[in-house]
């Protein structure tokens, strides 16, 4: 790790501050796909950077492959959801029609969408008995965090991840699982999601909380009066025993929650997955991207590499922008007549283009400069919105053949 | 003339990727064109406001961003508002609570109210912005604004964001929590707030769009206008783009064009030239279909340019410029 480190900042100092990247290494998505050992592959990113239609084409392509997948997404666009036939938010992996393949193919694609509540709740109901399971359901605190804590959707995708995981493994039904991540806040939220809650549940709160359950006689220190008078004081007498039963009703669980937070968080560690971050051209979008890299690395997190979504395509030509620009302006002003307009207008789309490539290209080489192992592909950007399985084909092909695009 | 002469908060949601916090911070500098006094809030703890605008990362804190440089104009401010903070000064402003603040962070209560308990985020944060748009006694000394600028969280989640009440309600239906939301949710829900959505000519978030603003009128949210963000150039007359899709543009008078202006090689640019202004009246016939639908809305649009060289100072002055001769400020 040491010996990376040192060349990879040796290999930065040498590389002329230019704005062309050096060699940044190539993101090899088919063999990522053909790899039967790759069991999950998560996507993640911030939000609007493609995320979702890249998880969706990277199933198909693997399931046209010969993979046996399901992709889990979170929340997808209405007419990508509708030819993936998966509008009905059932929680339940739905084969997709029309995955082709060829005639030895053993490929398949199921589709899912995320319904967080159902999740959550099918999570209390295998934990606890038929009584309680509906005593915590029927709990107003319970159905407001299952519905609307900031970070529940997160926790439970990767809460779901086990499950289909668990799913695979038992029945055989799969042999890869793609991830679609929540549009977060930031990206890095759902890594966080299993550890907040279960330090929540471990919390001095809930022993608080659990208090008056227990027998308060070992937690009255100083603090506590003063804490629950606050706390009533605040938000309210009927919320504290709405939470004091929610407490106790879950206690019980809390062990449960807590290990399967646990085993969610080693899978992602487990060999076998591989993380693929999203990213536009854009700095918010490869800042994201970095802080991401960078965290996935300090969890020991396998990163299998960058995707950059819609790339400027560079017009053909060496005419600078500048002289681009120059000409613009003299033809605009010259006034001369139709074919002089739509040729200034030609020449301020050609240099504009030309500028938005180079500020595109600074911009990954500053994320090269800083992350110079991490392998990268970038797709160009397309004229329309994905909605078909057709659409997903041709970002596939682009992902797996970059250089044909 | 504004649009929104009674409008003192300005809150601006849009779909991750459009430019959301770019029209934000432009809006704000377009206010304070107007000799208003400006904040500008964030309440993601993305930094994306110091980020822009080339400062350190903002703290919890009404910082100066911009100074007038202009007679007539006004300061812009900033701030970064984080749940945490809102609540331990709410605490503090209206309870005193001294030793028990501190037992209330001893005892995780603070990370409890604002990371797990439903709702109570939002209405902290929104709390803070209220309290910068309504100062009253309790916060001696404090500046008053003209205009508050919030750069909200984004389109799939604002109403949830901003109807804080409902995220309460089954929970907290009595108590200071939730009479701080019903407070909160009168200011929202006057002629004194506007929520603008901020949108790029793409489907999905011209369809995010239409969806948000049903989503906010069922909520009784005040709806301002729509912006079109990263618009392409305009120069392109329709006769030119039609000419480009069918192929049959002039290239021999392009030719003739391009030499008049002294450009070598003309034969070999104007194929490019071509290629290029092909697949911008592609782009552009798409474009037209989206906007459409959000003219279909039926509420004021403004359109900002896409700039080649991206959203920089310079960049969001002018932007600010367009969005304030197009009269959102």
């Amino acid at each position: 790790m040491k010996a990376a480190k040192k060349s990879a900042t040796r290999g930065s100092r040498s590389a002329p501050m230019t704005s062309t990247p050096g060699p940044v290494p190539a993101l090899d998505v088919d063999a990522l796909l053909d790899d039967r050992n790759q069991r999950i592959v998560v996507c993640c990113g911030a939000g609007g950077v493609g995320k979702t239609t890249t998880a969706a084409a990277l199933a198909l392509r693997a399931a046209e492959r010969g993979r046996k997948v399901v992709v889990l997404t979170i929340d997808p666009a209405r007419r990508l959801a509708q030819s993936m036939g998966i509008e009905a938010l059932d929680n339940t992996p739905r084969p997709v029609p029309g995955v082709r393949g060829d005639a030895a193919s053993t490929g398949s694609l199921d589709a899912m969408m995320l319904d967080m509540k159902r999740t959550f709740d099918e999570v209390v109901e295998s934990q606890a008995s038929p009584e309680k399971a509906q005593q915590i359901l029927n709990n107003p605190f319970y159905i407001a965090v299952s519905s609307s804590f900031a970070g529940t959707q997160e926790y439970m995708a990767m809460e779901k991840l086990g499950q289909l995981d668990k799913d695979a493994r038992a029945s055989g039904r799969w042999d890869l699982i793609i991830v679609d991540t929540p549009p977060s806040r930031s990206a890095l939220d759902f890594l966080d999601a299993p550890e907040r809650l279960s330090s929540f549940l471990d919390g001095k709160f809930m022993k608080l909380l659990l208090a008056p359950a227990r027998g308060p006689a070992k937690l009255m220190t100083a603090g506590f009066g003063l804490v629950t008078k606050a706390v009533t004081t605040i938000i309210g007498g009927q919320v504290l025993t709405d939470m004091q039963a929610f407490v106790s009703a879950f206690d019980t669980l809390f062990g449960g929650f807590r290990q399967r937070a646990q085993r969610t968080f080693e899978l992602l560690q487990a060999p076998g997955t591989a993380f693929v971050v999203v990213a536009a051209p854009e700095p918010d979008a490869l800042r994201e991207a970095a802080y991401f890299v960078e965290r996935l690395s300090a969890e020991r997190m396998p990163l299998a590499g960058l995707v950059i979504n819609r790339a400027s395509i560079e017009p053909e030509g060496d005419l600078s922008p500048a002289a681009a620009t120059a000409a613009y302006e003299a033809l605009r002003d010259a006034g001369a007549g139709s074919s002089h307009d739509v040729a200034a207008g030609l020449l301020r789309l050609y240099s504009d283009r030309k500028l938005i490539v180079e500020r595109e290209r600074r911009l990954r080489a500053k994320f090269a400069t800083a992350h110079p192992r991490v392998r990268t592909v970038v797709l160009p950007a397309l004229a329309s919105d994905v909605h078909d399985l057709d659409g997903l084909r041709r970002i596939g092909d682009l992902l797996g053949r970059p250089e044909s695009a | 003339m504004s649009d929104f002469p009674d409008v003192q908060l300005h809150i601006v949601t849009g779909k991750g990727g459009t430019g959301k916090s770019t029209v934000a911070a432009s809006l704000a500098l377009a206010l304070a064109s107007r000799g208003k006094t400006v904040l500008l809030c964030e309440v993601e703890g993305r930094q994306g406001i110091a980020q822009m605008f080339d400062v350190p990362p903002l703290p919890y804190e009404e910082r100066l961003l911009a100074r007038a440089t202009e007679a007539g104009h006004g300061d812009v401010y900033a701030i970064a508002i984080d749940a945490e903070s809102a609540l331990l000064e709410y605490l503090d402003m209206y309870y005193r609570l001294g030793r028990a603040g501190k037992a209330l962070d001893r005892f995780g209560v603070i990370d409890f109210a604002t990371t797990i308990a439903p709702g109570v985020r939002d209405v902290l944060l929104t709390g803070k912005v209220y309290e910068a748009a309504q100062r009253n006694a309790r916060n001696k000394g404090a500046r008053t604004y003209d205009a508050i600028v919030l750069d909200a969280p984004p389109t799939g989640r604002i109403s949830q964001f901003l109807n804080v009440n409902n995220e309460l309600a089954g929970l907290a239906k009595v108590g200071p929590i939730k009479a701080q939301a019903d407070t909160v949710t009168t200011l929202l829900k006057s002629t004194r707030t506007a929520v603008h959505l901020v949108t790029v000519l793409e489907e999905m978030p011209v369809q995010e769009t239409v969806d948000g603003v049903a989503e906010l009128r069922a909520a009784g949210m005040p709806v301002g206008g729509v912006i079109v963000n990263l618009v392409r150039p305009q120069d392109l007359d329709e006769e030119a783009r039609t000419e480009l899709l069918d192929g049959t543009v002039d290239t021999a008078a392009l030719t003739k064009a391009l030499e008049s202006v002294g450009l070598k090689n003309p034969a070999t640019l104007v194929p490019a030239l071509v290629h290029e202004g092909r697949d911008h009246a592609e782009r552009r016939r798409l474009e037209d279909d989206q906007r459409e639908l959000v003219n279909a809305i039926g509420i004021p649009t403004y359109e900002l340019p896409k700039l080649a060289g991206g959203a920089d100072m310079s960049g969001l002055y002018e932007l600010a410029t367009a969005l304030t001769e197009q009269g959102i400020a």
